[in-house]
């Protein structure tokens, strides 16, 4: 298909503003733009038409199956979106008197509430705009913490082999090391190797829980007391919090603060790579070193806090993505006390309903009762037939199924890890794990008919390597 | 109460029964007891129609104005229909990131699109699919100049305060120094700059118009980076690029920028838009998601996310940034916008921003209201006054949020969107406010 650019001619345009009701003035020649600018030049009917083209080319939540792990693709329920765009949320400035945005600071603040409330936490911050935004944020918190303590030799964060690539990435952003540590052969974090790296230079450890794997950290008591012990805080990286809402908090397992993923857990959309939004809780230790400002009550009304001397500052302009943390509101006030509980409990059924059915084909790595998500491994099937993670999630594309995550986590080779969500129907997994044992008996009749797929796409697979090679980032005309 | 769950608990029984389980607390049987909740303190459920209602009443109590005089960072301007529209499509809103790419094109060649666009309206080579907003690509543009032995980034003092304290965390987070370069009559003293400038110097980064609206000279600060061996970064307003020298003609190395501008709501602050390009020369430091074109098998063009050998899911504590989202519908809002708009709607809009502020700032002018500063601006300014919330209260009771106090002025920030006649009226009420 065309790009836009090849659709343009000159000439074209929108007619979109009235003409200039007062004098017109003009920059100084010295000041002034001399290169020209090589937007589109489009009427309204082709944009439209160019759009829609590319729509037709994307894959949604709306358009099928996504069983993209570690990602929750659940549901995006259309009212949180409608309700973000109501006028008296959408058109107020982030600079206008805080008497004339009490709705949006009360919309703040029960959130907070609400949110505290499910994951044990004391207090949250909506300032960071993305679950590794939400990271960085929560390191710099226990970073202050020593800090403030004079702790200054803690410079070590622990990090599990099978944590998120963004968990040692945020602990280099800080100036920290990251240890990371092997996890045991039942795939959790394993105690004497966790004993065996903390230490006086132990600020903190991140911990997921339920782990990428899909397991919960049956000894999670003990490793948060290991830590807390050795003088170091404990992380809670939120990602896979939808296992277990409603049915146990980290702030009960000794987390001294997380991050949540508001466009995982709590139903915001994806947006093709964001917006989302990555709130950071905390218990009340760590409540002076929030990002500023923080809302507060006072009186019947709220307002905004500046004066915060021990906070680790801004990350973001503003509030955060407050019509995403709008969308997470309208979202826990719809499900409410029980329905929270239903989703995990739900999403937790789903994964083991679809684990045990494929692990009569498929090696699933660490074969126990999953959480929400359960990690499958191809190695057998590439070593004897040649066939990779790769090929199966390309097959799947053609029977109309978003392939689930691949080679992660990097401690299973060739992974395929697969989270189907509590919003999916039976039947909608059924036909999933029909078509994975159907491309499976394909990969062991007929190996090679998988290597060409996917097949029914505007373009087969995509030569990575030369785009990496001889990067072309831009139209160049 | 309210669900999405489409499992039946007849179907529920049968996987249940499928798993050889009682019940669906066996399935959490791995999770310690001394950890389970009973019950979680939250509000019943509730129906469609009455969270509408509980969130529309919270919607109430904020005010909305007709007329805005405010910007310092957020801006109103007119969104185009086709806009919204185009970000309103299903698929656009509940899509991944597009690791997938055979069956992402679509979103891959949208952002491709906006990184062509966002080269051409700053004037640089290359640019990543977006971050979350201006603030936060300023941090990540200065973490992009970080060597070894160059471990001190400079800012000007004239910089938007939130973009400041967000440089500030970041730095203080690497252990990198920040020096806030002083003003000097609302711009960068480039003479102070001149003797702060030493061998450690990594980068200098001014923000272009100015937080106080002010034009800077950043040909001149651009070429003392230089001299002292630091890279030079301007944060831009994307609209007030449409007519002034842009940051590829200004020599800059880097250029990030706050997109909101470019078809985004306001939305009490987010979510927005960071726009982020550099030169080819420092096109691999770029941190976050890019896309690239290739060719697929049979030669046909397709679209890729690339350079992720630069990313975390690959470097992990290697990595310098852990950047691996963009705000990807904002870009594709923004995308919309200057396609919309195109080359001369972009220019129409930046000339009449900067006409009609230039008439308020007159008339203001010619009722006693100075302006704190000589020489050009663009859709911002500061006029004195020592007393501004008489003034701003007046303009509050008739439905018009005026500018931002400030230490011993008002901002003031003109659209597209300020009429004459509301400008009249901003005049007439000052005039009014200021004779009690």
């Amino acid at each position: 298909m065309k790009l836009i650019f090849e659709k343009s001619v000159p000439g074209r345009r929108l007619s979109l503003l009235p003409d200039c009701d007062v004098p017109v003035c003009k920059l100084p020649e010295s000041l002034r733009r001399t290169t020209p600018i090589g937007l589109p030049e489009m009427s309204e009917n082709e944009l439209s038409r160019h759009y829609s083209a590319l729509e037709r080319r994307s894959f949604g939540v709306n358009n099928g199956f996504y069983p993209l792990g570690s990602c929750t693709m659940k549901y995006n329920p259309r009212i949180n979106d409608e309700m973000s765009a109501l006028p008296g949320f959408a058109d107020i400035h982030p600079l206008q008197p805080v008497h004339t945005v009490q709705g949006a600071l009360e919309a703040l603040a029960l959130a907070e509430q609400l949110l505290c409330e499910i994951t044990g936490m004391d207090h949250m911050t909506f300032q960071p705009a993305a679950g590794a935004h939400g990271e960085l944020t929560g390191i710099l918190l226990i970073k202050r913490y020593h800090a403030e303590r004079g702790d200054t030799e803690r410079t070590e964060i622990i990090v599990p082999d099978s944590a998120h690539g963004t968990n040692p990435a945020t602990v280099s952003m800080t100036g920290m090391t990251a240890v990371s540590i092997e996890s045991g052969p039942d795939g959790r974090v394993d105690l004497d190797k966790l004993k065996a790296v903390v230490g006086p230079k132990t600020a903190g450890l991140m911990l997921t829980n339920p782990n990428t794997l899909g397991l919960f950290e049956k000894d999670i008591l003990e490793i948060t007391d290991i830590i807390h012990k050795a003088g170091g805080l404990v992380y809670y990286d939120g990602a896979n919090l939808n296992a277990i809402m409603g049915i146990a908090r980290p702030g009960d397992m000794g987390f001294d603060c997380v991050h949540l993923n508001l466009h995982k857990t709590f139903s915001t959309p994806h947006g093709g790579g964001g917006p989302g939004s990555g709130p950071v809780g905390c218990k009340d230790f760590l409540a002076p070193y929030l990002p500023r400002p923080v809302v507060e009550k006072e009186g019947e009304g709220y307002t905004l806090d500046y004066e915060r001397p021990l906070s680790i500052g801004r990350i973001k302009t503003f509030y955060g993505n407050f019509a995403i943390v709008l969308r997470a509101l309208t979202y826990v006030l719809t499900l409410g006390r029980e329905g929270i509980k239903e989703a995990s409990t739900q999403a937790v059924l789903n994964a083991n309903y679809m684990r045990k059915k494929l692990s009569e084909c498929y090696d699933i790595a660490y074969d126990y009762t999953c959480m929400h998500e359960f990690v499958m491994t191809l190695s057998g099937l590439k070593k004897e037939k040649g066939i990779t993670a790769a090929d199966i999630a390309k097959a799947l594309i053609d029977r109309g199924i978003h392939p689930p995550t691949m080679y992660f986590p990097l401690i299973v080779p060739e992974a395929l890890m697969i989270e189907p969500v509590e919003t999916e129907s039976k039947e909608t997994m059924d036909e999933a794990i029909e078509a994975l044992l159907d491309i499976y008996k394909v990969a062991c009749a007929d190996p090679e008919s998988l290597h060409a797929a996917p097949l029914t796409t505007p373009v087969g697979r995509v030569d990575e390597t030369a785009a990496a090679r001889h990067p072309k980032l831009r139209y160049e005309g | 109460m309210g669900s999405y769950i489409p499992s039946t608990p007849e179907q529920r029984r049968e996987m249940l029964n499928f798993l050889g389980l009682s019940d669906t607390d066996a399935l959490f049987d791995e999770i310690p007891a001394a950890v389970r909740v009973n019950a979680l303190d939250l509000p019943k459920g509730q129906s469609e129609l009455g969270v509408r209602r509980q969130m529309e009443a919270m919607a109430a109590k904020n005010r909305v104005f007709p007329t805005i005089f405010r910007g310092a960072g957020a801006y109103r301007h007119y969104i185009p229909s086709i806009v919204k529209s185009v970000t309103s499509k299903e698929t656009f809103i509940t899509t991944y990131t597009p690791y997938q790419a055979e069956m992402s094109q679509g979103v891959l060649q949208s952002i491709f699109e906006y990184q062509t666009m966002i080269c051409e309206l700053t004037g640089m080579d290359v640019s990543n699919a977006s971050t979350y907003d201006g603030a936060s690509a300023a941090a990540e543009a200065v973490a992009m100049c970080r060597e070894r032995k160059r471990r001190v980034a400079y800012i000007s003092a004239t910089t938007q305060p939130d973009v400041i304290d967000t440089v500030r965390t970041y730095c203080w987070a690497a252990g990198e120094e920040l020096v806030i370069v002083p003003e000097k009559d609302g711009r960068t003293d480039t003479e102070a700059l001149s003797t702060l400038l030493n061998d450690e110097a990594a980068c200098v980064y001014v923000q272009q118009p100015n937080y106080y609206g002010l034009v800077e000279d950043c040909e001149a600060i651009g070429q003392m980076a230089h001299e002292a061996g630091a890279k030079f970064i301007m944060g831009i307003n994307p609209i007030a690029a449409a007519v002034l020298k842009s940051p590829g003609e200004c020599g800059a190395d880097i250029a990030v920028g706050e997109g909101q501008p470019l078809g985004l709501s306001l939305s009490f602050g987010g979510p927005y838009l960071g726009f982020m390009t550099a030169t080819k020369a420092m096109m691999r430091k770029l941190p976050g998601r890019i896309v690239g074109e290739t060719t697929d098998k049979e030669g046909n063009r397709a679209y890729v996310l690339t350079l992720q050998a630069r990313e975390q899911h690959i470097r992990r504590e290697k990595a310098s940034s852990n950047l691996c989202s963009n705000q990807a519908l904002c870009a594709l809002a923004a995308g919309v916008y200057m396609a919309a708009m195109g080359p001369e709607g972009m220019k129409q809009v930046a000339t009449q921003c900067m006409s009609k502020a230039r008439y308020l700032a007159a008339g203001l002018e010619g009722i006693g209201l100075h302006r704190a500063h000589t020489g050009e601006f663009f859709h911002e300014f500061v006029t004195l006054c020592d007393h501004p919330q008489p003034l701003l209260d007046a303009l509050e009771q008739a439905g018009i949020l005026g500018g931002l106090p400030v230490e011993g002025g008002i901002l003031w920030c003109v659209t597209e969107m300020n009429t004459k006649d509301e400008m009249d009226r901003v005049i007439e009420i000052c005039r009014e406010a200021m004779a009690v």
